[in-house]
């Protein structure tokens, strides 16, 4: 009732500016009191332990003397550390070699899954999804199982053919038996992504280029790809985040190739191993924080060289 | 016409294409073989484990229940422990994301308030910053406020999830129209009345989404509560599991039962989110196709 006699209430000029004005701020407040609670959460979570991070990173516990404050001497520590540059380099490669093949291989199974309709296809959809679902720990388990050479397959496979199973724990091969298991765990995610923007693209687009003559090769290149662009970009950012901080599957695998994976195989293992085994935490810091920087550059450097193909942000 | 009908008529009849269809299958095994592997395993005993036998097919001897009563018996029932604390984190951690993530993602896309596209600026910077860069800073302000080796030190860094905002902005932005909004609005519900009866059921797949991708993120955690605790009967089933690994590789021959339980324990492990995937399958799907359109 209130509501009704208000809509009706005579409009001159300044009551209408009055009632305004009480409606901006009532907005003001309601719009904070829904992302208030993320805020404090992204505050207390986020903005605090970066700040932390990088307040704890320009110090330097020494056994003598106490913690000094040494400003950039960690970086600079950090960038001549073998074992910091041996592991980024390691990740950068592994970066480099494990996207585009995930990548590849699920915009492949998603224009297959995409084109074929069959009940089999529907099921192999679920299935090849499926390791989506395990923990990255447990993948990496199951991996270490079949790598194995007391209980795994491959000592019989290869046997049968004569040959000597090639070792995936083993110093030379374990980044052959790391990228298996990662393109395992993520290829069906990124193919479940990419299909469900498949799914949204207009369907009359495809007649209509089967009417100019395309064919199915020319539609997937042509029409599929570019317009499902935005989607790819995405799931390139976000395995670029993620291989970047590679961790849980050297870290599990590491009990069973202790020759092979040290304990520095890549930064964030090695910031692990400052902080929690050595109890150095300004070097920890420096190093997460270095390892950060680096996620920043090269998501940005990557964003950069696409932001003509259309941004997703 | 005529044209029209028959392509609509091909459209409507399964797609096959053999060849296709044979490498999918192919694939099909890859992606299911380390799944095999650990179902027939799991049937071993130790010496069926170690004695050399087809490692992709059963023994005579299958002893599903034998080694699940161990499993769960071993180390005074420590498995099951791990197994609900993994689900306490699970649920707590993903229904407190999402319930933030929701009211922020609708806050963004309905209100025009002070400071607002700042804030979401801010907010797809961090989808940048590696969540694992936090630990470290995270566990030692976490030990000053004597936090660390609780459930909170898993919990409370779990609620964050921006990429959850995000998702939950967009398709606030597309699937709930303002002038349902207003007309709510005018006819004297509340904004809460609003947001919890006209947006709320509209926004549904996209919530069902972000539960799940939160949920199995918190689930599958393991560099932070291996980071935050030190009490075993505090760990998530990661971290267990990756316990009883180190052990059995130090010391492989004195503890081959342990690598069984190992095999088994992962595939219990994995079966609740197998479920909870494939039985939610028709909402998170239209959900996940809104992140990567727009």
């Amino acid at each position: 009732m209130t509501s009704l006699t208000e809509k009706r209430a005579p409009r001159t000029q300044p009551e209408t500016r009055k009632i305004r004005g009480k409606v901006h701020l009532r907005e003001h407040l309601m719009g904070w009191l829904f992302v208030g609670p993320f805020g404090i959460v992204f505050l207390a979570f986020l903005i605090a332990p970066l700040a932390y991070a990088l307040y704890l990173s320009l110090f330097q516990k020494k056994l003598i003397g106490g913690t000094s404050f040494v400003l950039f001497d960690n970086y600079v520590k950090a960038f001549t550390d073998p074992s910091f540059l041996s592991g980024a380099w390691f990740v950068i490669r592994f970066s480099l070699v494990s996207i585009p093949l995930q990548i590849v291989l699920a915009l492949a199974l998603a224009l297959i899954l995409d084109s074929v309709t069959t009940l089999f296809a529907r099921f192999s959809r679920l299935m090849i999804f499926l390791p989506y679902a395990i923990p990255t720990v447990i993948g990496a388990v199951m991996w270490g199982f079949l790598y194995s050479r007391g209980f795994g397959p491959l000592t019989d496979i290869f046997g049968l053919f004569g040959a000597t199973a090639p070792d995936f724990l083993s110093s030379d091969l374990i980044f052959y038996g790391l990228l298996n298991v990662v393109t395992w765990q993520w290829a069906g995610y990124y193919m479940i992504i990419l299909y469900a923007a498949l799914q949204g693209v207009d369907p009359t687009l495809y007649e209509a280029a089967r009417m100019d003559g395309a064919g199915r090769w020319q539609i997937a290149t042509r029409i599929k790809i570019p317009l499902i662009a935005p989607a790819l970009i995405l799931i390139l950012v976000f395995s670029l985040i993620g291989t970047l901080q590679f961790f849980n599957e050297p870290q599990i695998l590491r009990y069973l190739a202790a020759g092979a994976i040290g304990s520095d195989f890549t930064p964030n293992m090695y910031a692990y191993q400052q902080a929690f085994s050595l109890a150095n935490f300004n070097y920890g810091s420096a190093i997460s924080f270095a390892l950060g920087g680096l996620v920043f550059i090269c998501v940005y450097a990557f964003l950069f060289f696409t932001r003509k193909r259309r941004s997703f942000l | 016409m005529i044209d029209h009908t028959s392509v609509r008529a091909g459209a409507r009849r399964p797609q096959r294409y053999l060849p296709l269809q044979i490498l999918l299958g192919f694939l099909v095994i890859y992606f299911l073989v380390p799944f095999w592997w650990v179902i027939v395993n799991s049937s071993k005993d130790a010496p069926g484990l170690f004695g050399g036998g087809n490692t992709l097919w059963f023994t005579d001897q299958i002893d599903y229940l034998g080694n699940l009563r161990q499993l769960f018996t071993y180390d005074g029932g420590i498995y099951l422990r791990w197994i609900l604390n993994s689900t306490l984190y699970a649920i707590a951690g993903g229904v407190g994301a999402t319930v933030l993530a929701v009211m922020a993602g609708y806050g963004f896309a309905k209100y025009r308030f002070a400071a607002r596209r700042f804030s979401f600026a801010v907010v797809l910077g961090a989808l940048m910053v590696p969540a694992t860069a936090l630990v470290i800073p995270t566990f030692i302000m976490f030990s000053r406020l004597g936090l660390t080796n609780t459930v909170w030190a898993v919990i409370l860094p779990s609620l964050l999830n921006p990429f959850g905002v995000y998702l939950m902005h967009v398709y606030a932005r597309d699937a709930v129209p303002d002038e349902l909004l207003d007309a709510a609005r005018v006819d004297g519900a509340g904004e809460i009345r609003t947001f919890i009866q006209i947006a709320l059921p509209l926004m549904r797949p996209a919530v069902v989404t972000v539960l799940l991708l939160s949920a199995v993120a918190s689930w599958n955690n393991y560099f932070l509560p291996l980071a935050m605790l030190s009490d075993n009967r505090l760990f998530p089933v990661t971290v267990g599991l990756g316990l009883w690994q180190g052990i059995a590789s130090a010391n492989n021959a004195g503890t081959t039962s342990l690598w069984s339980l190992i095999i088994l324990g992962s595939l219990v492990s994995v079966i609740p989110l197998i479920i909870a995937f494939f039985s939610l399958q028709r909402h998170w799907r239209g959900g996940l196709s809104v992140g990567g359109l727009r």
